[in-house]
């Protein structure tokens, strides 16, 4: 099992007490599966996301990932883990606005310690991408961005990646051809992928679907 | 409507007071060296006018000798029997104790009306004053200064000016030593018809049209000129910072305006209230300012009066008085330079579309095409630069080719730093590091206006520190040559300097005379000195140009030295001639540094001294001895002739007093240098915590791709560094070329003499040592708070809450 969560809690404090974000969360991942975390605005999807990813740290519970508990790592260790186990994909794609396409693509990769230029090559042509490398983000349309940081992503095969809102920003039609794009790359690199969207019709799309409603697992 | 719209607009401030607290600090402190340096020159100015008033200058027409030397009393006799109305004054400089003044004796029985500065005619005043010892009067502060000396009785009088003493014209004689002499005659206004011209009567006069400047106005107008110019150069730093506070709270207002905008309010109302907002900022800061700037002033004015008694002679109180045209004038320049750093932000407002997208930091992105057109101006102005050095002369050009070269270095730093970050990309290895250089270079417009004004600070401090020190250098060489002399007497009688002499002829290897008279030369207040035919000059003299053979036409009287700031001044060289007081003439045969002197001055051989002049005063000489045998003889020349301490002067004593002259001179320039500074350091810190709340889409990525947060901070930290390392490496050149443009423009215009430039690459170190720490200081607090934000914080960014 690639990725388990077990009776995880995350309380925000808020002007009327703690708020009970996550309850007792249990959820697992098998290497080379999609999982599809479903839920309306505010259920708490965000937030395990980011407890996943090592971004934040829940209230109570374990993560465990490749086998080991990442809850009460220290910074370091979790930037570690983030550099190279796990990739993000944003709703706002996040680029960096001072590189260019082509750094932006090869940033995740070099970071970790595995640049692969061939690998970047294959990803660039597959996205789209090989006329615009010398661009900046700031002249990309929002799908092209987006194709950029699924590229950024990938192009350090992490075990597992973790997409928030992914198509979130995009019309449908753009949202369902990255959608298949990260789909067929990610089952190419054989990672894991968790994918937070409210889009029932996406999430069908996924090995499995899990639903979260006002912090629980429906 | 407006209350609704203008409670929207400051509720911006509630929620961002250290913005707030920015914009009114640098507008403070912009308005606080403005006006302190204000409050300084209108406090000489004002006392230069009342110089210029005494005896009804400034309205007085007079008649004086074409030579400038005293005229015999006989003239005023002549004249007055022909049908003038003419009243005599007889003016010198002469020595209380160890207080030196300017003495004026007037007639009070002749003097014209407007020429009353006390009125010494009422009730029982006018017999002491006209008889022995006579009465002193003089201003308060002057009045108190003489409370220890031996004077005749002193009196109080406010009007006159600081430094001088008026009496009666018999007692004045006496006190100079200038029996039946004169030095001007005062006209009445009416002057009676059919009386005889001038020429007739008196031949050697002529007439002085009433001037209402005064030759001190004149001579310290450079001067303030610089002042004034450092004023304005620290007003022009502390401005980046309200521009760049300015700019920025409009830009995060931005949504508010389109808002009410769109709810109904005009544009036209809604930047009436941002004016009237500015408006408020601009006068409660300036009130804060001239106050500040007044404080400023107090504690810079006693080295300000020492400066000006010891480069020009020009006595200033050392007190400073409120005066409303320095807090009107302040409170303007504050509202002025707030519009001014508003205009930009204004206009963009005025021109908003109501439907256009947000654009964060809009106003901090420079486009290519605004970078291209910065370097286009800044080109310009250094060309301009580059033309006013070679086609322009007097002291406005040479300012107008320091406001372009500093103007120009500004707008090109941003050009410079840009090609820099890229050659530093393209270097750099590794993802981090590409990263740095780039995201450096995309920070560099919001930086850029206090990376400017840290670049005009630095600059200005390389510039002044190498023509100080230049000059230190210089004067501490010239010290050397010009006090050769082991000691320095001077008698209080001239019977006993004749015995000093006599004493002495034993005791020293040589006693070389100071002997030497006032007058005009060429027009200029001048001193004319006699030496001897000695190699204490033949070998040390800081001659700058010369004839050969010089020291022997000097000792044969064919010929004359001039200082350096006379030769300048009337444009004089080799082989011209001057007319000296008296009326002959001698040929230019060299001339000498001299430097801190405010007047010029002449060296002839003593003899011709003494030939043309038999009545100089013969109390000062200069003695040769072995440097070990000095001490010794100066305390048998106290014994034995009871002579005061400061009568007998040692080599070393003189230089010293010298050199802390000179380090007073500069320590107005070197205080502003520091403020000028401290602005510039504040306009970075300001400029980074304005940036740092905007920083956190663009490092939260790179956060979660696996960087901490100290990481993250220490690469912020490293940032601010580099960019003003950078800064630096460019202030330097910058800063030379200030040098030189002060020592070979400037200073020959202000003082009449130029120094070879030095370098000191150790100055420059300590200067990089302080601009690193400033910029440290400056960034360390975003960076210290970016290491210690919650994740939850960065997590805001891809929550999409902010």
């Amino acid at each position: 099992m690639l990725l388990r969560l077990h009776q995880i809690d995350k309380f925000y404090p808020t002007g009327e007490g703690p708020l009970h974000v996550l309850n007792g969360i249990d959820l697992s991942l098998e290497a080379g599966k999609s999982l599809a975390l479903t839920g309306e605005s505010g259920s708490g999807k965000s937030t395990l996301l980011h407890l996943v990813a090592g971004l934040d740290s829940p209230d109570a519970g374990e993560i465990h990932l490749g086998g080991t508990n990442i809850v009460g790592l220290n910074d370091t260790a979790l930037a570690a883990l983030r550099r190279g186990t796990i990739g993000l994909v944003f709703q706002q794609f996040n680029l960096i606005p001072s590189l260019d396409v082509a750094a932006n693509l090869a940033f995740q990769a070099r970071l970790a310690g595995r640049p692969d230029p061939a690998w970047l090559k294959v990803l660039a042509k597959r996205l789209g991408l090989s006329q615009v490398l010398t661009r900046y983000p700031e002249q990309l349309s929002a799908g092209q961005q987006q194709r950029v940081a699924i590229g950024r992503t990938l192009a350090a095969r992490p075990r597992l990646v973790l997409a928030d809102e992914p198509t979130g920003n995009l019309d449908e039609a753009t949202g369902d051809a990255v959608l298949d794009l990260m789909l067929s790359l990610v089952a190419e690199t054989g990672a894991a992928l968790l994918m937070v969207t409210h889009s029932n019709r996406l999430a069908n799309r996924l090995n499995a679907r899990v639903h979260l409603h006002a912090g629980r697992l429906v | 409507m407006v209350w609704t719209g203008l409670t929207a607009l400051l509720s911006h401030w509630r929620r961002r007071p250290v913005q707030l607290a920015m914009l009114l600090l640098g507008l403070s402190l912009a308005t606080a060296l403005w006006s302190g340096v204000q409050a300084i020159n209108g406090e000489a100015r004002a006392s230069y006018d009342r110089a210029a008033a005494i005896l009804g200058q400034d309205r007085l027409a007079q008649l004086v000798r074409e030579d400038g030397a005293r005229m015999d009393q006989q003239e005023f006799v002549r004249l007055r029997r022909a049908g003038w109305l003419v009243s005599p004054v007889i003016e010198g400089e002469m020595r209380f104790g160890d207080v030196r003044l300017r003495v004026l004796g007037i007639d009070p029985l002749t003097l014209p009306p407007q020429a009353q500065q006390v009125d010494i005619a009422a009730g029982d005043q006018l017999l002491p004053f006209i008889t022995a010892p006579g009465v002193l009067y003089a201003a308060p502060e002057t009045a108190a200064r003489l409370t220890e000396q031996a004077t005749p009785p002193v009196r109080v009088a406010e009007g006159l000016p600081p430094g001088t003493v008026l009496t009666d014209i018999g007692q004045a004689q006496v006190l100079l030593r200038a029996k039946d002499k004169i030095s001007r005659l005062l006209l009445w206004p009416d002057q009676p018809i059919g009386r005889a011209p001038l020429e007739v009567t008196a031949p050697g006069l002529t007439l002085r049209e009433p001037s209402e400047t005064g030759d001190l106005a004149r001579l310290t107008d450079s001067f303030h000129l610089n002042l004034t110019a450092f004023g304005f150069l620290a007003f022009a730093v502390g401005l980046f910072i309200v521009h760049s506070a300015i700019g920025l709270a409009f830009e995060q207002r931005r949504q508010v305006f389109r808002t009410l905008r769109a709810l109904g309010l005009p544009a036209r109302v809604l930047v009436l209230l941002l004016i009237a907002e500015l408006l408020t900022f601009a006068l409660l800061a300036g009130l804060v300012g001239v106050a500040l700037g007044y404080v400023v002033a107090s504690a810079l004015l006693p080295d300000v009066a020492a400066t000006l008694r010891g480069l020009y002679g020009a006595d200033v109180p050392g007190t400073l008085s409120i005066r409303p045209a320095v807090w009107a004038a302040g409170l303007a320049i504050a509202v002025i330079g707030t519009l001014v750093a508003a205009a930009q932000s204004l206009w963009r407002l005025w021109h908003l579309p109501l439907l256009a997208a947000a654009q964060p930091r809009a106003w901090a992105r420079a486009s290519e095409r605004a970078l291209r057109a910065q370097g286009v101006a800044a080109m310009v102005l250094l060309l301009t630069a580059a033309g006013i050095a070679h086609f322009g002369s007097g002291l406005e050009a040479g300012f107008a080719l320091l406001a372009a070269l500093l103007l120009g270095a500004a707008l090109a730093l941003p050009l410079v730093l840009t090609g820099i970050l890229h050659l530093g990309g393209r270097l750099a290895r590794g993802p981090l590091a590409e990263w740095f250089w780039a995201d450096t270079r995309q920070q560099l417009p919001g930086l850029s206006l206090a990376l400017m004004a840290l670049l005009l600070a630095l600059a200005a401090n390389v510039g002044v520190s190498t023509m100080v020190s230049s000059f230190r250098l210089t004067f501490t060489g010239w010290l050397d040559q010009r006090l050769a002399s082991e000691l320095y007497v001077t008698a209080r009688t001239e019977a006993e300097a004749t015995a000093i002499r006599d004493w002495l002829a034993q005791r020293s290897e040589a006693v070389l005379p100071i002997w030497s008279i006032e007058g005009r030369v060429a027009g200029q207040p001048a001193a004319i000195y006699g030496v001897a035919d000695h190699a204490t000059y033949r070998d040390n003299w800081p001659i700058l140009s010369a004839v050969p053979e010089v020291w022997d036409r000097i000792a044969t009287g064919d010929g004359a030295l001039i200082n350096e700031q006379l030769a300048r001044r009337q444009e004089l060289g080799l082989g011209d001639q001057i007319t000296l007081p008296g009326g002959w003439r001698a040929s230019i045969v060299g001339v000498y540094a001299d430097y801190g002197n405010p007047i010029g001055q002449v060296i002839i051989g003593i003899d011709t001294l003494v030939q043309h002049y038999p009545d100089v005063s013969r109390l000062r000489y200069a003695i040769r001895i072995a440097p070990g045998k000095a001490e010794s003889l100066a305390a048998g020349l106290r014994t034995e002739f009871g002579l005061p301490a400061q009568n007998v002067i040692d080599q070393a004593g003189i230089k010293a007093f010298s050199l802390k002259v000179f380090e007073r001179t500069f320590n107005v320039t070197a205080v502003l240098n520091v403020l000028t500074l401290g602005v510039a350091g504040l306009a970075m810190f300001a400029s980074v915590m304005t940036l740092s709340g905007m920083r956190l889409p663009q490092l939260a990525p790179v956060w979660a791709m696996g960087l901490t947060r100290r990481h993250l901070a220490w690469l912020e930290l490293s940032r601010g560094l580099l960019l003003a390392a950078l800064t630096m490496l460019a202030a330097v050149p910058v800063g030379i070329a200030l040098a030189f443009v002060l020592l070979a423009v400037v200073n020959v215009e202000a003082f009449g003499w130029r120094l070879p430039m030095h370098l000191f690459p150790g100055d420059w170190a300590r200067l990089a040592a302080l601009a690193l720490l400033a910029a440290g200081l400056a960034a360390a607090v975003p960076a210290w708070r970016l290491a210690r934000l919650s994740p939850s914080d960065l997590l805001k960014v891809f929550a999409h809450e902010r």
